[in-house]
């Protein structure tokens, strides 16, 4: 752990954002000192200076000052709006991703962080990412509410089961900081936490490399949709397509037959996954069934990744997203193969 | 007019029967109609809660000195932390001062015999009985782990404690808060004494008829979402768990939507108990009375548009969290206007430094303290690295307990000679109530440090490195533990040995003082009939003064 901050009991800034957020901090502790000094010396001071002097005396008889009730209600009320403001910049920044990121998925689970890494690498309570890049994370989890908060980073976002959520960040400084599960989830709530090393691009390049990569998201993805789940049946190209035609749609807009139309984003297909009768695009008939419970966070983090490999969007420092195997090669034997590496590769990183 | 002249002069005779001599058998207590018995009773059973809220309390800052979970193993933490919120807030905090002092006093200072709705009164604290009994149930047999706040799918589909039984507690205790609240309104609406308009009520009944307002609003809400917590927890409809179809982020908006304005059922009568302490021993009208009033309105009406303040970071949209944030920022003016008020009364007041009125002035520092870091919650940028750590617990500890709890203190050191016709010891009241000012600072204020320094709450154990900050925490509560056992010493003791309290001890203005030291059954003798302002000190409160400096210097 490094506690080189030069302020005492003070978290390290190790993001783009921690300096404004302190700022903010820096700020708000400005005004308050300001407004408690003000007011405790004022109460100090009536309190010596107007003791009763005899028992029982009345006090001047004065009512108030409404000239001094609207200055005091204004001028807090605008103080009040600069905190807002600066909070509204700072959080609309941190809360919408940028373009250019690098994308890691996040499964929170009782009590450990699993994270997949776009070239495959798989952790477990721990996540390496490379300094001065945008990282965007999208979570979910299996079971209960969590929060991923990285104190040093200055943010943290719930995960929620049924949904995505996103948080990104882009670390200035290499170091280990502290992951924490900042919503309450049970029994070893406490326990559920973990690392961050942020590391310059050589050294991430090599544990990168270092690393049993295994499947990566697309490639796992893709076994999915040609194999285990069948979904190529109806979606892939062909003469028999029935569904949804999904070469190219990640991003575009599409109509359905109410009328109302939607943006094609992560949520949208994990949602057009999960419960697809609940709205049709114009032209197919409801036939898809669902796969609730089918599937589990994770397999759908990875269709997801391979739906949007379909679009070219490969959202990762990978360069070996194989777009080109559109061919049904994978038999099922090696289908069980590939997960079994994929969760050696998980229980290496555990054990480390 | 004569009646009044009476009354003030002091002149009037102590009538043989008050409400504490009349009648000793239990049947008495139990069946009684009478506000003032009931109050009592809702003393005794709020401090049996504060009390064992208060054993929890110690054991959390027993384990947090150390940062392994070794005193407790998680499991154990996890439920005590969560019978500390439970017991605390919905069975300390949220009756402490309305069901106790509110009970006892409002009916007195408008001028009325008792509450409009007497026998719904003593339904109110059976219920909270029952409520209460049902929760002490669920602990005895294990207790729950799902935090006070009840977060879906934990408590519906992952918690194996008592859930339900624990809901049901609180869902019924509810109710006590909803007719009380009724009863608070329907009260100062239509049983106000002759002479006594709106604005020349004590602003401690303003501060009840706001709060009262918040609960009878409110409370449902919380009533209807424990039934649909139930409905799910049982029955398996799909409401909050997204595996049977539900959305978790559902509960927390109605959760919060009670829970929010509740905080204000939890402030704004200790606010309004902080008023009558510094108008009354500044002898000195209260620094913009109507501003103070409706302020108290305005609490109560916003309070209902931020709940969403508590989900920044739960995955609700950014552009609702904006605006939460933005209204958030809007409440906070009418309490600054509150504290710059209270401050100016002081002003060429003639102060006196008697314990309830220590109470008040340690309130305004500390209500200062937990007002302002309320800003730095309500501030979406900061609040996301801040929430859900020390620096949320301790902002609303100081609310809370730097509020609310000293506020019901001083509030109760102030009215005791009436509630029990006897004074307690001055000097240990002055040494209890500093004690709880250090301690209570040396407990939490190091707290805001932790939570900046990224410290997650509800952990039983946490890296070394925070450790000497907890350490100063765990010192602070024992010191606050002793100032607040103090009181239950020497004012048990005064009941049975202090000195006899005159009906005025202190000459101030407001009716609760112009009738006997414990006030009779009906609340005085004959219907007052008010023709004095609020906080009137001088020669129109028709208060004689001269007599009662006589008397003083006879003694």
């Amino acid at each position: 752990m490094q506690q080189t901050s030069w302020i005492p009991l003070f978290p390290e800034q190790a993001s783009s954002f921690a300096w404004q957020v302190d700022a903010l901090y820096f700020y708000l502790v400005a005004i308050s000192v300001f407004f408690t000094v003000g007011i405790v010396a004022a109460v100090f001071f009536f309190v010596v200076k107007y003791r009763e002097k005899e028992k029982f005396a009345t006090g001047a008889e004065i009512h108030g000052s409404v000239p001094l009730e609207l200055f005091w209600s204004f001028v807090p009320f605008v103080i009040s709006m600069t905190i807002f403001l600066g909070g509204a910049i700072i959080y609309y920044n941190q809360y919408r991703p940028p373009e250019d990121t690098m994308e890691i998925y996040v499964v929170g689970k009782q009590w450990m962080w699993k994270s997949q890494h776009g070239t495959g690498q798989r952790e477990i309570n721990e996540l390496h990412v490379p300094v001065g890049r945008k990282i965007k994370l999208t979570m979910t989890t299996e079971d209960v509410l969590h929060s991923f908060y990285i104190p040093a980073f200055r943010t943290k976002a719930d995960v929620v089961p049924g949904r995505y959520t996103t948080l990104w960040f882009e670390a200035t400084k290499p170091g280990k900081y502290h992951l924490y599960c900042a919503e309450y989830c049970g029994l070893n709530h406490s326990g559920m936490g973990g690392w961050i090393y942020v590391m310059e691009q050589r050294d991430f390049d090599n544990w990168l490399a270092g690393n049993v990569s295994g499947q990566t998201p697309v490639e796992a993805g893709q076994d999915l949709f040609m194999n285990k789940l069948g979904c190529a049946s109806c979606h892939a190209g062909g003469p028999s397509q029935r569904g949804a035609k999904l070469e190219g749609i990640y991003g575009k807009e599409v109509k359905f037959t109410n009328g109302q139309t939607a943006k094609v984003d992560d949520e949208y297909l994990r949602e057009s996954i999960l419960n697809p009768s609940a709205q049709i695009v114009e032209g197919y008939q409801p036939i898809m069934p669902t796969f609730k419970g089918q599937v589990t966070e994770e397999q759908l983090v990875s269709l997801i990744a391979y739906i949007k490999s379909l679009s070219g969007v490969t959202a990762t420092t990978s360069s070996s997203s194989s777009n080109s195997t559109m061919t049904n090669t994978a038999t099922p034997a090696n289908t069980a193969n590939n997960s079994n590496a994929a969760s050696n590769a998980a229980n290496t990183n555990r054990g480390k | 007019m004569q009646n009044v002249d009476a009354i003030n002069a002091g002149n009037f005779e102590e009538p043989k029967t008050n409400y504490l001599n009349n009648g000793y058998t239990l049947k008495s207590w139990l069946l009684t109609k009478d506000h003032k018995r009931i109050a009592i009773m809702y003393l005794l059973t709020i401090s049996f809660f504060f009390l064992m809220g208060g054993v929890y309390a110690a054991l959390i800052r027993l384990e947090l000195l150390t940062p392994q979970s070794d005193l407790l193993e998680s499991g154990t933490y996890n439920r005590v932390f969560t019978q500390h919120g439970i017991i605390m807030v919905f069975f300390f905090l949220i009756p402490s001062i309305p069901a106790m002092l509110g009970n006892f006093l409002l009916p007195i200072m408008i001028g009325a015999k008792d509450l409009a709705f007497p026998r719904i009164n003593l339904l109110s604290l059976y219920i909270y009985w029952i409520g209460a009994a049902l929760a002490l149930f669920a602990m005895m047999q294990g207790g729950v782990d799902t935090g006070w706040t009840f977060y879906t799918p934990y408590s519906t589909t992952f918690s194996n404690g008592y859930v339900m039984a624990t809901g049901l507690g609180i869902f019924i205790n509810g109710f006590s808060s909803i007719l009380t609240g009724l009863n608070f309104i329907v009260t100062i609406h239509t049983m106000r004494a002759p002479g006594m308009t709106w604005f020349r009520m004590p602003l401690f009944v303003w501060a009840h008829y706001a709060t009262s307002l918040v609960m009878i609003l409110g409370t449902p809400v919380v009533a209807i979402t424990i039934l649909l917590l139930a409905l799910e927890r049982v029955a398996r409809i799909g409401i909050f768990d997204p595996a049977i179809g539900g959305d978790p982020i559902l509960f927390q908006h109605l959760f919060w939507f009670y829970s929010h304005p509740a905080v204000y059922i939890m402030i704004l009568p200790g606010m309004g108990v902080i008023s009558e302490l510094i108008s009354n021993f500044s002898r000195k009208k209260i620094f913009g009375y109507e501003f103070i009033a409706f302020s108290s309105i305005a609490i109560a009406v916003f309070g209902f548009l931020v709940w969403g303040h508590h989900m920044f970071v739960s995955g609700q949209s950014i552009y609702a969290g904006l605006v939460f944030s933005f209204l958030t920022m809007v409440v906070a003016v009418p309490s600054a206007i509150k504290v710059f008020n209270w401050s100016a009364t002081l002003y060429k007041g003639q102060i006196s430094y008697d314990t309830p009125m220590l109470y008040a002035l340690f309130f305004i520092g500390l209500f200062l303290i937990g007002g302002l870091t309320g800003l730095f919650l309500g501030s979406i940028g900061l609040t996301v690295h801040l929430t859900d750590t020390y620096f949320i617990v301790a902002h609303f500890h100081y609310v809370m307990v730097g509020g609310q709890v000293l506020a019901y203190l001083g509030g109760i050191h102030y009215w005791w000679s009436k509630m029990t016709g006897k004074l307690y010891s001055e000097f240990w009241g002055k040494i209890s109530a500093m004690l709880i000012f250090v301690g209570f600072n040396l407990t939490f204020f190091p707290q805001f440090i932790l939570g900046y320094m990224g410290m997650p709450r509800r952990y039983a154990s946490y890296p070394a490195e925070l450790q000497v900050l907890n350490i100063f925490s765990t010192a602070g509560a024992s010191i606050l533990g002793i100032g607040l056992i103090l009181p239950v010493i020497y004012l048990t003791y005064s009941v049975f040995f202090g000195e006899k309290a005159s009906a005025n001890p202190y000459m101030h203005p407001g009716l609760e003082w112009r009738t006997s030291s414990p006030p009779p059954t009906e609340n005085f003798e004959e219907t007052p009939i008010v023709t004095w302002e609020a906080y009137e000190f001088g020669e129109e409160s028709g208060l004689d003064l001269e007599e009662a400096r006589k008397e003083l210097a006879k003694v």
